[in-house]
């Protein structure tokens, strides 16, 4: 497995994420050892799941794989559950665009 | 060398099964190609789908791609081209087109048989011809560099990114250096990853129609005013752990290895053998792209699933690989390769090798989880010719 697997519970993929995943269904308020210290699990965290293992400022990048995942849109604190709830795509986001996307398509040749 | 016993077909390629396919040209003449296959017993296999005897010109010459393309994969040794009578698609062009590879192909009219039951006792008289014709065939010696492995994903969840792709990725990459063709797909899940790839492209040329390709899927989504979420990652996916369409592409773009990518083919484009790491551009929808994969050639497959899919396919061997470990202790009759142990600590390279040497015996004629259990999905992708025109307007 690519990353570094820390207190035998989760795994951090590269060195650049905010996050790591559960490697196994961890409990809420569980002390989780890493090389730089500890980290309390805020919550509980279902296997697969990822929670934050830097605190993240609103709007700033969520990183896993050591690429962006997404975008935090509330602070996330360390040991936080991070998934829908607070981390959003970028990508995909007809919702947010589609006014835009037709105003600069409006007057424009087809051809 | 590594190499496998398959069945040497007349253009040279190499199957690594020997079926009769049963192709209809609609969905008005599939519930007949289904009972026919039924009856005709082992060996023949229908593809049974949902197109309208009439398709738009684009729909209908995709259609077309796929069912010669199905017909002309190595794995079948021989075809049956069945028709209600009043398809746009000519059943004689399909069967002349396969047949240019060398395999015996008949034809079957709904209407000109005098209705279904004389079609389903001509169907039969003919399947059994070409069964007999096609059990002449023996394996013989071949290499492992004339096999097009596809592999796909589904069900992912985040096991799928961490273990079974990676795994099937190392497959993948010793499949490349083999000499043989590998390929992957699913346009919609290079979204949030189409950079890494766009640096693996061999040339300019390929990475601007990726580019371009991943704009035309990400702009469908502004066409239609909506977004991703929900969809992509479905809520399956979200249940296991996977947030945005991100990080399931991050994951996703694994299971085609780490070799350059040499080429992206049209949807049920052939696939050219000794080619390498080849991506196709088709949906996200699994069935529909595992088909144009194999209608571009693939002789086998391995299908990656986190949450537990069951689907294969009715022309070629479907391998499934999971590294969810309660999916393998709970759906262990429908998986083959349990990648879990990667999360064990087995390393990516055993279980690649794993995976490969299982390649080899299935290619040998081993039989898969889903061809015991006669598991063959078969869908065709349909073009919507407006939508399609659309999205490459916003694209500009």
């Amino acid at each position: 497995m690519k990353g570094r697997i820390i207190d035998d519970v989760a795994l951090i993929m590269t060195e650049r994420d905010t996050v790591a995943t559960a490697l196994t269904d961890l409990d809420d308020g569980k002390h989780i050892r890493t090389d730089e210290g500890s980290i309390t699990l805020q919550e509980a965290i279902p296997f697969g799941h990822k929670f934050a293992i830097q605190r993240m400022e609103a709007d700033s990048r969520v990183q896993k794989y050591g690429e962006v995942i997404g975008t935090a849109s509330d602070t996330i604190r360390v040991g936080e559950w991070v998934h829908t709830h607070n981390c959003e795509s970028t990508r995909g986001r007809g919702d947010v665009s589609k006014s835009a996307v037709a105003t600069q398509s409006k007057g424009v040749d087809p051809e | 060398m590594a190499e496998f016993r398959g069945y040497r077909r007349e253009n040279g390629s190499i199957g690594i099964r020997n079926h009769v396919a049963i192709l209809p040209t609609s969905v008005t003449a599939s519930a007949l190609a289904e009972r026919i296959a039924t009856e005709a017993g082992e060996g023949a296999r229908a593809t049974p789908h949902q197109m309208g005897v009439q398709q738009l010109e684009p729909a209908r010459k995709q259609t077309e791609r796929v069912l010669v393309g199905t017909g002309r994969n190595p794995n079948v040794g021989a075809a049956l081209v069945v028709e209600l009578g009043t398809e746009s698609i000519d059943a004689e062009a399909i069967a002349d087109q396969i047949s240019e590879s060398g395999k015996p192909v008949e034809t079957l009219s709904i209407r000109d048989s005098g209705g279904t039951t004389p079609a389903i006792k001509s169907g039969k008289k003919q399947v059994a011809a070409l069964l007999d014709a096609v059990k002449t065939t023996r394996r013989e010696k071949a290499d492992a560099s004339e096999l097009i492995f596809a592999v796909e994903c589904g069900g992912s969840d985040a096991t799928s990114g961490i273990a079974a792709n990676p795994a099937v990725g190392n497959a993948c990459d010793r499949v490349v250096e083999s000499g043989g063709t590998a390929c992957f797909s699913e346009t919609p899940e290079f979204i949030g990853a189409e950079h890494i790839l766009a640096d693996r492209c061999t040339d300019e040329r390929t990475k601007a129609k990726l580019l371009e390709r991943v704009e035309e899927r990400e702009n469908l989504a502004h066409l239609m005013g909506v977004d991703f979420r929900g969809a992509q990652p479905s809520p399956g996916n979200q249940e296991g752990g996977l947030t945005t369409i991100e990080e399931k592409s991050l994951g996703a773009i694994s299971k085609g290895g780490t070799t350059s990518v040499r080429d992206i083919v049209e949807y049920a484009e052939p696939l050219p053998k000794g080619s390498g790491l080849v991506l196709m551009d088709t949906p996200g929808y699994d069935v529909e792209s595992v088909v144009g994969k194999v209608a571009g050639g693939a002789q086998v497959v391995a299908f990656t699933t986190g949450r537990g899919s069951t689907t294969g396919n009715p022309i070629a061997p479907v391998i499934k690989v999971t590294g969810n470990p309660l999916t393998w202790k709970r759906m262990s009759n429908n998986m083959d390769i349990n990648a879990s142990t990667v999360i064990d600590g087995e390393s990516l390279a055993t279980v690649g090798e794993q995976i490969y040497e299982t390649l080899l015996a299935v290619a040998d004629g081993q039989r898969t989880g889903s061809e015991r259990r006669r598991l063959e999905e078969f869908a065709i992708n349909e073009i919507q010719p407006q939508q399609l025109d659309d999205s490459r307007r916003y694209a500009r």
